[in-house]
């Protein structure tokens, strides 16, 4: 299955760049994914520390499954305003 | 100009249009609030902000928000507007207007979204100041998922 990652802020930056293709195999985590892409682009590594996770413009957690075509956005805490 | 009663924009925003997106027969007040780019934070000079959205999940959230409003105070309606980009200090950043029959229950109410925004909602601020930039992080914990 397939999908998107969007990153936002302090991510976008640290991984150069603010959307990103995924696959992953049937029944996938959120968690699966982000260890992925912490391999491949090492700069979201040293922003680690307080992810946000959006799933299909929703809230979710490391555990959320994840389903083909899903759009999963990380990014920092967020400071609008 | 837009009608949208919550919106992400990119130009900037009047009090006075926002206010006008609430308006109608059964309005007789209209709490208004502005966020406003302010030039210090923690002690230095600030330059300048760009603030970043997530604008397909921010909208969502914001018209979320304003039905929570509407559910716990006698509030006709609710915009919310925010800017992004690059602000100047002085510059306002976010108009939240709310309009009611009456004027009790609507500072409360504007109180409550504001809070909520600076909460939940995905954006994001960066300060540039003298030699250097820093992205400014909220709240610790994010919403339940």
């Amino acid at each position: 299955m397939r999908g998107t990652v969007r990153l936002f802020a302090s991510l976008r930056e640290a991984a150069g760049r603010s959307k990103i293709e995924w696959e992953l195999v049937e029944g996938a985590t959120v968690e699966m994914l982000v260890a992925h892409l912490r391999t491949t682009l090492p700069g979201l590594d040293e922003q680690a520390g307080n992810t946000w996770i959006a799933v299909n413009r929703r809230y979710a957690s490391l555990e959320t499954a994840l389903r083909d075509g899903d759009e999963v956005a990380l990014f920092p805490p967020v400071s609008g305003g | 100009m837009s009608d949208k009663l919550f919106e992400i924009t990119t130009t900037p925003i009047s009090v006075d249009e926002v206010s006008r997106r609430v308006s109608s027969p059964a309005v007789g007040a209209v709490v208004n609030f502005a966020g406003i780019v302010r030039g210090t934070n923690a002690g230095h000079q600030v330059h300048y902000l760009e603030y970043e959205a997530y604008p397909e999940m921010a909208e969502p959230m914001l018209a979320q928000i304003a039905e929570q409003v509407k559910a716990r105070w006698p509030v006709e309606e609710v915009a919310i507007v925010h800017r992004v980009g690059r602000l100047e200090i002085g510059e306002i950043s976010i108009v939240i207007a709310v309009a009611s029959g009456h004027r009790q229950g609507a500072f409360e109410a504007g109180r409550y979204a504001i809070d909520r925004v600076k909460e939940i909602v995905p954006i994001w601020k960066k300060e540039y100041f003298e030699g250097g930039e820093v992205w400014i992080e909220g709240p610790e914990k994010p919403p339940p998922a």
